[in-house]
């Protein structure tokens, strides 16, 4: 299993900081967070703002990656957009992340019936094809941010129980624990200082991959008109809108796209790394 | 075997049985009343009380289940809203279209996948492994309708080689099946090279080549076969990948699949159409996911099943 790895946390930034990718990854994901913060100091155009003669402008001196469909300034709205985009991520790995470690750790650590029907009902979740489930929650609910970062942080809920569930296992059955036992510590004590602290390295490493895999996800359901609704600049509505001007202004619908990729691709650097530094032996 | 197949096939049942309880509860989410917002606003009064009996809206949720089960038992999908069309009939038309698809995929990716994998463990940091991994973290990076649609750009709009869309002859399949497949064939790349290294340090790879078998052969009869397990497991989720990312390379290149159709309903308020897609691709999902279970047991006898 994992998490067994003795490591101190100096030796950890040692492994990271040897990892080129690694690295490549924290300052993808680091000038994201930037952008995001300082939106409206950086975005050359206010991003809502529609010059209609402006038009699918192609790239060039006046727009850096061109004007879209109402002559909004594309580059100002993918630098919004890591707002909405990190925003959504952000908030669905938290829920699914408080919800996770809660289901996890009852399941793991009370055993039993509690455990097989908390595994079973996460096996239902996880019957469901990539992207129907969270298509069934927002077809319901409507689209929308809030539905949209319920329906990402539900996708990723069983993913953040698993691992939990499994390291609660191992820590379980160490000597610390029996020996808190022993003296007299109760569930809650034993949960809360001998066995979350284990798993917090692992769901570092989760988080960080699943803000990978949230992302693309929102990124989806806005595509398919299911998430984030206009005019708010989500990298995947402006794919979406962009498809209608393929053959005459390409550049609005690729560009978006090449944003999500780069956040995407930073996440997973990040995590790989993470994991990596984390515990060497694991090769994947 | 057989009992280990029975139990498989049992345990499937309180999985199934939750996700129809599942499909069976979105509908209470809807805000407001289901039956007036699936009809519209042109819709009479008796025409919403019709339709809410009809759905057993009227009736409580354990009862409205049951029916909905004993409906399915009877292999019925109810009658879509829209058209009033049997929702069987509307997935029998569109199912081959993302059965081909998807099949085509995931061909793609193992046939792409699995040998760029082991190129890449066979020569590990050399110029091709290094290459194939920038190549698979942007293809596990890349959204599949944004790598659908520069296909399109690249391949239909600028160099006119292939359709941009609709499906007709093995052309139309090309950009769809590789804009599906990309991710997977990055994962699948990723898994085979990470369990082949590991294989080829174990000791009978050693002893095999101590004995003189030829490095390929040891590859392809020791390595590759017990390299396989985890990469068949990494297949089964993929399969999952597939059926749902089908929604989006269905909607870039206009194929007319169960993605396509789902999108419909989703927009024209068709639940009963919705909830039948969305049955159809859960089960295939769970199917494959026991095929691949039973695999295991060919692929390393070692594991036995009681």
């Amino acid at each position: 299993m994992m998490a067994t790895y003795v490591s101190t946390r100096a030796a950890m930034w040692k492994r990271f900081r040897r990892n080129r990718l690694a690295l490549a990854g924290l300052v993808i994901v680091g000038l994201l967070a930037a952008a995001a913060v300082a939106a409206p100091v950086l975005a050359p155009r206010d991003p809502a703002r529609q010059v209609l003669e402006d038009k699918r402008m192609p790239p060039g001196a006046r727009y850096w990656l061109g004007a879209d469909e109402f002559g909004r300034d594309i580059a100002s709205r993918l630098i919004y957009g890591s707002r909405v985009a990190l925003v959504v991520g952000a908030i669905s790995v938290l829920i699914a992340l408080v919800l996770g470690t809660l289901l996890g750790t009852a399941a793991g650590y009370l055993g039993g019936a509690a455990d097989e029907a908390i595994m079973r009902a996460l096996d239902v979740l996880l019957a469901f094809p990539y992207l129907l489930l969270a298509i069934a929650i927002v077809s319901a609910l409507g689209p929308g941010l809030e539905n949209t970062i319920l329906a990402v942080g539900i996708w990723a809920t069983p993913g953040f129980a698993r691992v939990v569930r499994g390291s609660v296992l191992v820590v379980k059955e160490q000597e610390y624990v029996a020996a808190a036992r022993a003296i007299g510590a109760g569930t809650a004590r034993v949960v809360a200082r001998h066995v979350l602290p284990n798993c917090v390295s692992i769901l570092i490493v989760y988080s960080a991959l699943y803000m990978a895999s949230a992302i693309l996800l929102e990124a989806a359901l806005s595509f398919l008109g299911l998430g984030i609704q206009p005019p708010m600049p989500s990298w995947g509505l402006m794919v979406s809108t962009g498809r209608d001007f393929l053959t005459i202004a390409p550049h609005i619908a690729t560009f978006p796209g090449l944003a999500i990729a780069l956040a995407v691709l930073g996440f997973n650097l990040l995590g790989d790394g993470l994991r990596d530094a984390l515990d060497p032996r694991l090769t994947v | 075997m057989k009992r280990f197949l029975a139990r498989r096939l049992l345990a499937m049942i309180p999985v199934l049985l939750g996700v129809l309880l599942l499909i069976t509860v979105t509908i209470d989410l809807i805000p407001g009343d289901p039956a007036a917002l699936m009809l519209g606003q042109g819709a009479t009064p008796e025409m919403v009380a019709k339709l809410r009996a009809s759905l057993d809206l009227d009736q409580p949720l354990h009862v409205r289940y049951a029916r909905y089960v004993a409906r399915l038992l009877r292999g019925d999908l109810g009658r879509s809203i829209r058209e009033g069309r049997p929702v069987n009939d509307e997935i029998r038309d569109v199912w081959p279209a993302t059965a081909a698809l998807g099949a085509t995929a995931l061909l793609l990716a193992i046939a792409v996948g699995v040998p760029a994998g082991m190129l890449s463990a066979r020569w590990p940091f050399s110029l091709f492994d290094n290459i194939a991994r920038i190549v698979t973290l942007l293809g596990l990076s890349m959204p599949i309708f944004w790598t659908g649609i520069v296909l399109i750009v690249v391949f239909s709009l600028w160099l006119g080689w292939l359709p941009a869309g609709g499906r007709g002859t093995a052309l139309h399949l090309v950009l769809p099946a590789v804009a599906l497949a990309a991710p997977s064939i990055a994962m699948l790349a990723r898994m085979t090279r990470s369990t082949m290294l590991e294989v080829l340090r174990e000791d009978y790879v050693r002893t095999a080549r101590a004995k003189g078998v030829a490095i390929r052969g040891i590859l392809v009869r020791h390595a590759l076969r017990n390299a396989l397990i985890p990469v068949v497991t990494v297949l089964g989720l993929q399969t999952g990948q597939l059926l749902g990312g089908a929604v989006l390379t269905e909607t870039v290149f206009s194929w007319p699949g169960i993605g396509r159709m789902l999108v419909r309903a989703i927009f024209a308020r068709d639940y009963v159409l919705l909830q039948g897609g969305v049955l159809i691709l859960a089960v295939t999902f769970v199917l494959i996911n026991l095929l691949v279970d039973l695999s295991y047991a060919y692929l390393d006898p070692r594991i036995t099943y009681r």
